[in-house]
C-alpha cells in the first residue's frame, strides 16, 4: 500500500510509535564509524523544494544518503517553473523518472496533495505554509519521548510565534494524540484565530505558563511581523515573552528546553538558556536525522 | 504448524554450547581478542549462555555485543509487511577482534551474510567464525558454521524452532512441519 506523510494525522498512533520505537535503531547507526546501511539501495528519493531551506533539507538529504538511496534534487529557483511550467506538470515529469518517495517543501499549504495526485510514489511533507511539518513534530516528539518513556501526561509549554507556524500545528496534533497536556503563550496579536479548536490551554505569562511545565518549546520570531505591526519590537517581545536567563533558576533538573530552530538569540530565547544544560536544541537536530530515517524505512514500498 | 519431533532438552542445549565454548577456547588459543555477537533474536541468549562457560573457563569477561539485521537483509524488497527494527548493541572496538557469531539455526546463510556486512562497517576484525546451536544445511551461500551443536539433514518443508529462556520461556528444539495450504 502506497502511503503518504503529510499531516500528522496520516499515522495511525502505533504506526507513530513504530517510527519513534526504530528510531532507535537508526539513531545507533549514527553513531558508527560507517554511517550508512544499505537499506534503500536501488530507492530513488526526490527532494522538491519549493521553497528555500536548509536544515530540514540537509536533513533529509543526509537520512537518504545514510541509507544508500539515490537523491535528486529539484530546487524551485533554477527549475522550469520559471519558465511559468505547473506544479502538475514538473511533478508528472519527475514521476516519468520513476521516483520512489518524493520530498516535498512548498509556501503555499496543500501543495503535497497535489504532488501525491499526480504521482506513483509517496509523498513527504518538509512544510507546506503554515499547514503544516509533520516530520518536525516526529522529531520533537522523538526528544521528549527518548528522555520521558511517554507523552502522557506531560505539561509541554509552547512560547512564541503561534501564529504563522507550521511546526506549532502539526506538534500540538501529535502532542495531543499522544496524551500530553499543552499550553501555550503568546502576544495576543499572535493568536491563531482559531486557538479554540485546538485543545490547548493558553497563558499570556511566560512566568506562569512555564512553571509546572516538564518541558518548554521556544519558537522562532519570524522578524516580519515587526513590520505588520503585530509586535512593537524585539526588544518589548524579549522582554514578556522571551525565555529568558532568569527562568533558569526556577526550573526542575529533569525539563527539557526545546526549539525547532534556527533561533534568535536574545530574542525569543536567551543564549544562556539555548546553551543551558536544560537544552536538547542540538540533540533536536541529530533526533531529526534518525527519525527521518525510520520514516523513509516505514514509507518507501517494497 | 505439527510438531514431529522434539530434538533438544534444556540439558542437551546446554552440553551442546558448553562443547562450543570449549572448542572455541580451543581453536583460538585462549581468549585473547575475543569477542561474541548474538544475532537477534535467538542468537542473543545462546550467546550469552557461550560467553559464560567461557569466562567461567578462562575466568574472563570476553565483551558482549548484540546485532541486528533487518536493515541489511536483501529480501526487503519482495517481503509484503516491513520487519520491526531493533537496534544493534555494540559498545566495544571491533577492530583486530577474533569475532564469534552467534545464531540459533543455520540455514540459507543469508541471515550471516547480512550480519557481515553489518560488521565490517563496524570496523576490521581480526576473523570472523560462526557458532549455530543447529546447522540445518540447504545453503544458499558459501557460508559455514565453524561451531556447530548439532547437524542436523532437514527438508525444507520443515521449520527448526529453538526455544530459549528469555524469548519463550523454556529452553528446547523442535522440528515442525509446515502445514500444507
Amino acid at each position: 500500500m502506497r502511503k503518504h506523510l503529510i499531516t500528522v494525522d496520516d499515522l495511525s498512533k502505533s504506526e507513530f510509535m513504530s517510527i519513534l520505537e526504530q528510531g532507535k535503531a537508526f539513531k545507533e547507526i549514527l553513531t558508527r564509524p560507517i554511517k550508512k546501511i544499505p537499506t534503500l539501495r536501488g530507492k530513488t528519493i526526490g527532494l522538491l523544494f519549493f521553497e528555500p531551506s536548509t536544515r530540514t533539507k540537509l536533513s533529509f538529504e543526509l537520512a537518504a544518503k545514510r541509507m544508500s538511496a539515490d537523491i535528486v534534487n529539484f530546487t524551485a529557483s533554477s527549475s522550469s517553473l520559471k519558465k511559468d511550467e505547473s506544479i502538475k506538470d514538473t511533478v508528472m515529469t519527475l514521476d516519468a523518472m520513476k521516483i520512489d518517495i518524493y520530498v516535498v517543501r512548498h509556501s503555499s499549504p496543500g501543495v503535497p496533495y497535489i504532488v501525491a495526485d499526480h504521482i506513483r510514489g509517496s509523498v513527504i511533507n518538509a512544510g507546506d505554509g503554515a499547514h503544516s511539518h509533520p516530520t518536525q513534530a516526529i522529531l520533537d516528539v522523538y526528544t521528549i519521548w527518548e528522555r520521558f518513556g511517554t507523552l502522557k501526561g506531560l505539561n509541554i509549554t509552547i512560547v512564541g510565534d503561534i501564529k504563522y507556524s507550521r511546526v506549532v500545528r502539526s506538534d500540538i496534533d501529535a502532542f495531543l494524540k499522544l496524551g500530553a497536556h499543552v499550553t501555550i503563550c503568546t502576544p495576543r496579536t499572535l493568536l491563531p484565530f482559531s486557538v479554540s479548536s485546538l485543545g490547548v490551554k493558553v497563558n499570556f505569562s511566560v512566568k506562569e505558563a512555564i512553571k509546572n511545565a516538564d518541558v518548554i518549546m521556544g519558537l522562532r520570531m519570524q522578524k516580519e511581523r515587526q513590520d505588520s505591526g503585530l509586535i512593537p519590537d524585539e526588544v518589548e517581545y524579549n522582554h514578556f515573552f522571551g525565555l529568558k536567563e532568569e527562568i533558569l533558576g526556577s526550573l526542575n533538573p529533569k525539563v527539557l528546553v526545546m526549539h525547532p530552530g534556527p533561533i534568535n538569540r536574545g530574542i525569543e530565547i536567551d543564549g544562556e538558556v539555548a546553551d543551558s544544560e536544560f537544552s536538547v536544541i542540538n540533540e533536536q537536530v541529530t533526533n531529526g536525522l534518525a527519525t527521518r530515517m525510520s520514516i523513509f524505512y516505514h514509507l518507501v514500498e517494497a | 504448524m505439527k510438531e514431529k519431533a522434539r530434538i533438544m532438552s534444556k540439558e542437551d542445549i546446554f552440553r551442546s554450547l558448553k562443547r562450543i565454548a570449549h572448542e572455541i577456547i580451543e581453536f583460538n588459543h585462549g581468549v585473547e581478542g575475543l569477542a561474541i555477537l548474538g544475532i537477534r533474536r535467538r542468537g542473543v541468549p545462546l550467546g550469552k549462555v557461550i560467553k559464560e562457560f567461557i569466562d567461567k573457563t578462562e575466568n574472563s569477561d570476553v565483551p558482549f555485543g548484540i546485532i541486528d539485521i533487518t536493515l541489511y537483509r536483501d529480501d526487503l524488497s519482495t517481503l509484503s509487511s516491513k520487519p520491526k527494527v531493533n537496534s544493534t548493541e555494540i559498545d566495544f572496538d571491533l577492530n583486530n577482534k577474533l569475532v564469534i557469531l552467534v545464531d540459533d539455526v543455520l540455514y540459507t546463510g543469508r541471515t550471516t551474510r547480512a550480519a557481515l556486512d553489518e560488521i565490517m562497517d563496524y570496523g576490521r576484525p581480526r576473523s570472523i567464525q560462526t557458532a549455530v546451536l543447529i546447522d540445518r544445511g540447504h545453503r544458499e551461500l558459501p557460508i559455514m558454521a565453524n561451531f556447530a551443536g548439532k547437524v542436523i539433514p532437514t527438508k525444507k518443508t520443515e521449520v527448526i524452532e529453538v526455544k530459549t529462556e528469555e524469548t519463550d520461556g523454556r529452553w528446547e528444539v523442535l522440528i515442525v512441519e509446515k502445514e500444507k495450504k
